[in-house]
């Protein structure tokens, strides 16, 4: 590969100081402007996802219309960033978002596993690509990194990078499968020096899968990275988001930890389904001071 | 020859000139006189007991010096290795039980008292010898705080003590209150009694050949009024043990000690008791001279679950 | 690409409701069970320091008054506390920690009007650990022949208990939990700025039922303090102060048989190695600098850095402090509070000029600070050396004094170089130099990888100038017993 493997200085994370700090932002209040405004900018960093064995493309299509108009009864709302689905129907994706800001993001290299040769990994990336991608959300290779094979799972994710071209890639570390902060912090480094455009914790099929102390340990590791280099890499969750309050306590945790420069979609993302509607009835109960109920929301 | 004990030891022996002592203090394992170069006769029943080093406020310091470069490497032996020496003091007070009976009668004890008296001491400090690497155990813990972390407290040693010895049981006075002190890494300087100083200075010779090292114990002798002055002022003193009756000429000493050992806030203990019974050894003397520390660290929580992670 | 609405995300007001709070206009003093009134007439404002507005007005206590309390205290330990089983005392004693507990808001709220601490402590750090702490002990009460193997523990008296501004409620329950489960009673002085919460314990103990005279709550300045642990009543005098005063009323104390624990004044090292989870240390040196605007006697005001990691980690410093939220000590939000008084204040700040004039680098955020109300920026200095008055004396607010070490050995010689010893914090990822620095250091707590962690069963409390005798734990309850 053209990049040399890099010297990690990955320091050492202590698990329960990491989350002591990540409960201290749970004890943020965010209330009434701060509230409203925080929960249109979740809905704006949502790469709304479907990726199931069984999704076909009505289902995607349904989807679409869903990023485009998350709730019609209010007006003003955002659109989401993206939408996340498998490579075979990023067609029918970038078709529905035609003329939409929304992107279309592509799961590849052997998604979830990433159990598969490096070539068949690139021509994954490539068809997806050659399909209107304009994100990809890459697997590393786990088994690898876990016996100690830090240079293959680096040049793989470089390899990758390279066959993205002008697409973004997402590199997702699995860290449920890590086991320790340690390693995914070591991760984060890997994937950035690497060339990762963003860091992304899990693949949604794995428990546990985004967690408050997890993320808080990849962004410090972002913003390391970029007082070092100057080089600014995205940050995104996935999988466990459900709620607004919890959404909203990541914001406040890239705020403080990684400042306003990342507060937009295009430096931060949460990887979600059920989130968009529990930010919608916030909003509507924002708005009128009703709690609300699932059925007035679309579920799709 | 100790069994007669009207007699004077001169006496005993009129075929020869007998040698006599010359009574020296003990400051970091040596045998220096009083920088001073003051001396004082104690006297006993109108009985000379000999010339003793009237010390002065430099002995202290000096004391204080030995006592605290020593303190340190003193901590840091294993309580093994201070349990077998605290043992080998009590050896060797074992083999020279005659002369110690004999140091007692002069000042005054009677036969039966005096050997008592060192009896007591040896088994005294076999006792204490037990504690060294026990007492810890006992009053230590762990303690089971509602976060995640390990918490532990231990004792350690505050350092150097200053002692001020009793008149009554001139030995085994000492000994109840020095071996306790030292059992747990502390070093100490005795002031030993005024009127009764010959056990205290004989007993420096034996702690000289027991592998004690110098400076872990300092013994000086002299004016109690005009010594605890500048033990009170002196601010590398952790400690003082007031192990004396506080009777009415005592009671402004102390006050004076008390009061000026507030300069750097030394921890001040009073024990004004027979060291007779049995109940007056236990561990809690150890600790009487030692501080809590407590530690924290954080324990991972991540769990066969992966939860905490 | 999409753009978020707004870059800046400022937090919008989120204050804890005062509603439920009512204050009297003027108390009196907690004497026998009753609110009574001085033999005085002297009362003067309490006010709440963020905004100066006068609170309540607080007694004045007599010389008289104080008599009377521990006149109080001891009838209170000879008719009812002293021939009371164990095991009811113990039930008092739970019933306080639950009405602390259901109490707790209220508490809380009244706590950060009267201190200016940051809502968010009061309500997560210290009501929460007052009501632990009188839970700790009560269960002590009919156990005490198995804390101390082989002795029969009785308790001393009357203790006179004089306490400091900055944890008001919580260092009362440090005070009142212990000496009550060793079958002592109490008459308390609460520090003048801060009586209020003390004064609404008074409350609780009655809804508890307490027995008359057991707890008795004075109030005033340092001479009512004086008088009260210089009354020839007292049999135990308990202190958390500064140093000046612990030394003071310790020499008052000289030739008596009264006993006497002190918790005073620290200057604690927090110790970062180049090993260290570095974030986590950063967040610990805030923690324990910061954390109730620095006045706390176990505050990390000392940080040594090994310099191979000193620029990271003091960049990492500036960042975090510039994150720290400061104003109106309601909000939900803010994290660094009012001082206490205008004298800490011009205390701090005279401190802040020090260090400036000795020649170290000042770095503060450039927060606004409200208009009234006394407040200090978190400020940290930089290029401070051993013999710099700000890396020397203990300044009791929001300013970190950095240095940097080389070797384990020279770190050890510098975080000892203090006449103080209450306190220090290490942070490396290696087990064995972990346990070197907790023996090696002189304080007698050490936190190593965290920093300003309580509880109840843990023990506290200083070697030399910091004071003498622990709280909490089971060698708390040392200082109110007569074991030999």
């Amino acid at each position: 590969m053209t990049i040399p493997f890099p010297t990690l200085n990955s320091p050492p994370i202590d698990q329960v100081g990491v989350v002591q700090r990540a409960k201290r932002f749970c004890t943020r209040s965010i209330k009434n402007e701060s509230k409203m405004q925080g929960l249109k900018m979740v809905l704006n960093m949502i790469d709304l996802t479907t990726l199931e064995g069984m999704d076909t493309p009505g289902k995607v299509r349904q989807l679409c219309t869903k990023a485009k108009q998350v709730h019609a009864a209010v007006a003003g709302l955002p659109t989401v960033a993206a939408v996340c689905v498998y490579p075979n129907l990023v067609a029918i994706a970038k078709q529905e978002l035609l003329g939409t800001s929304i992107k279309v993001a592509s799961v590849a290299t052997a998604f979830p596993s990433g159990n598969s040769s490096l070539d068949i990994k690139l021509a994954e990336v490539a068809y997806a690509i050659d399909s209107g991608a304009d994100e990809i959300d890459m697997v590393i290779s786990r088994g690898r990194f876990h016996t100690g094979d830090y240079r293959y799972v680096f040049d793989e994710i470089a390899a990758v990078k390279e066959a993205c071209g002008k697409a973004r890639l997402k590199v997702i570390l699995e860290t449920g499968e890590l086991g320790t902060f340690d390693k995914v912090r070591l991760a984060s480094d890997l994937a950035m020096e690497a060339g990762a455009d963003f860091i992304k914790t899990s693949t949604g099929k794995i428990k546990p899968a985004a967690t408050l102390p997890v993320t808080l340990v990849m962004i410090e590791a972002i913003r390391d990275y970029h007082r070092r280099t100057g080089r600014q890499v995205g940050m995104k969750p996935a999988g466990g988001i459900s709620k607004s309050k919890l959404a909203l306590h990541y914001l406040v945790m890239v705020k403080e930890t990684l400042g306003n420069d990342w507060l937009n979609n295009q430096w931060f993302r949460f990887g979600a389904s059920s989130l968009v509607n529990d930010v919608l009835m916030q909003i509507v109960k924002q708005k009128t001071g009703c709690y609300q109920a699932p059925q007035y929301f679309s579920a799709d | 020859m100790a069994k007669n004990k009207k007699s004077a030891p001169t006496l005993m022996v009129p075929s020869r000139i007998p040698v006599l002592k010359t009574y020296k203090m003990f400051v970091g394992g040596e045998f220096p006189r009083t920088e001073s170069g003051r001396f004082y006769t104690p006297r006993v029943k109108g009985r000379s007991l000999g010339n003793f080093c009237l010390g002065s406020r430099k002995d202290v310091r000096q004391a204080v010096a030995a006592a605290r470069s020593a303190q340190a490497h003193w901590a840091n032996r294993t309580s093994y290795n201070r349990a077998q020496i605290l043992y080998r003091i009590a050896e060797l007070l074992e083999a020279r039980r005659l002369q110690f009976i004999q140091d007692l009668n002069h000042q005054g004890s009677s036969e039966r008292q005096a050997q008592a008296e060192v009896d007591m001491s040896i088994e005294r400090l076999v006792y204490y010898a037990g504690w060294c690497d026990k007492y810890q155990q006992v009053f230590g813990s762990v303690n089971p705080v509602a976060s995640e972390h390990f918490n532990v407290s231990i004792l350690e040693p505050m350092g150097v003590v200053f002692h001020i010895a009793p008149d009554n049981q001139p030995l085994l006075g000492v000994i109840s209150i020095m071996a306790p002190i030292i059992a747990s890494g502390n070093t100490t300087i005795c002031l030993a009694s005024e009127s009764k100083p010959i056990s205290a200075v004989n007993l420096a010779e034996v702690l000289a050949t027991a592998d004690v090292p110098p400076g872990v114990v300092n013994i000086l002798t002299g004016s109690l009024d005009e010594l605890a002055v500048p033990a009170a002022d002196h601010f590398d003193i952790n400690a003082i043990a007031w192990n004396r009756s506080n009777g009415r000429r005592n009671k402004t000493t102390l006050q004076m000690i008390e009061e000026k050992a507030t300069s750097n806030l030394k921890r001040v203990r009073r024990y004004e008791r027979p060291w007779t019974r049995l109940e007056s050894q236990n561990p809690y003397l150890i600790a009487d001279f030692c501080e809590v520390k407590t530690t924290w660290h954080p324990i991972e929580t991540i769990s066969e679950s992966g939860s905490g992670y | 690409m999409n753009q978020s609405p707004e870059n800046q995300w400022p937090l919008s007001p989120a204050l804890e409701s005062q509603d439920h709070l009512q204050l009297e206009k003027s108390y009196g003093l907690f004497i026998d069970g009753e609110f009574v009134s001085s033999t005085g007439s002297k009362k003067y404002a309490s006010i709440n320091p963020a905004t100066e507005q006068r609170l309540s007005r607080i007694t004045e206590s007599t010389p008289q008054d104080v008599d009377v309390a521990v006149r109080a205290a001891r009838k209170g330990y000879d008719r009812h506390w002293s021939r009371m089983k164990p095991s009811e005392r113990g039930k008092y004693l739970f019933r306080i920690a639950r009405l602390i507990q259901e109490r707790s808001r209220e508490l809380a709220v009244l706590e950060t009007l009267d201190g200016g601490k940051p809502i968010r402590e009061s309500r997560d750090v210290d009501l929460p650990l007052a009501a632990a702490h009188f839970f700790y002990y009560a269960g002590w009460a009919d156990k005490l022949d198995y804390a101390f193997p082989n002795r029969r523990p009785r308790p001393l008296g009357v203790a006179a208990q004089v306490i400091p501004w900055n944890f008001p409620l919580l260092m009362a329950a440090w005070k009142i939990a212990p000496a009550l489960a060793t079958g002592n009673t109490v008459v308390l002085k609460p520090a003048e700025t801060t009586s209020l919460t003390a004064l609404r314990l008074g409350e609780i103990l009655q809804q508890a039922e307490l027995p008359p005279g057991v707890v008795n709550i004075i109030t005033g300045h340092g001479n009512v303090g004086k008088a009260l642990v210089e009354h020839p009543g007292v049999d135990k005098v308990a202190f958390t102060g500064s140093t000046e005063v612990g030394k003071t009323i310790q020499a008052s104390l000289a030739g008596t048989r009264k006993r006497s624990t002190l918790e005073l004044g620290g200057k604690a090292a927090n110790i970062i190695f180049a090993d260290a989870s570095i974030d986590q240390a950063v967040e610990g040196v805030i923690n324990g600098i910061y954390f109730n605007q620095g006045q706390v006697c176990c505050a990390g005001s000392r940080l040594f850095v090994e310099e191979s990691v000193a620029q990271q980690v003091i960049e990492k410093i500036k960042d975090r402090v510039q994150s720290l939220i400061i104003g109106n000590p309601l909000d939900k939000n803010t994290d660094l509070g009012a001082i206490n008084s205008r004298q800490q204040l011009n205390t701090i700040q005279e401190y802040i000029d020090v260090g400036l004039a000795e020649g170290a680098i000042r770095y503060q955020p450039e927060a606004p600070l409200p208009d009234e109300g006394f407040w200090c920026r978190p400020t940290l200095f930089t290029q401070v050396s051993q013999a710099s008055r700000i890396a020397r004396e203990e300044i009791f607010g929001p300013v970190l004094a950095i240095q940097t070490f080389r070797t384990v050995a020279e770190v050890i010689q510098k975080a000892n170089n203090t006449p103080y010893g209450l306190s220090a914090g290490v942070w490396t990822n290696k087990g064995s130099k972990i346990f070197n620095l907790s023996s090696q250091l002189r304080a007698g707590v050490v936190w190593a990888n965290s920093y300003n962690q309580f509880d109840p069963t843990s023990p506290f409390g200083g070697y030399q100038e910091s004071g003498f005798g622990r709280e909490g734990g089971l060698h708390g309850l040392q200082a109110y017993l007569d074991i030999h």
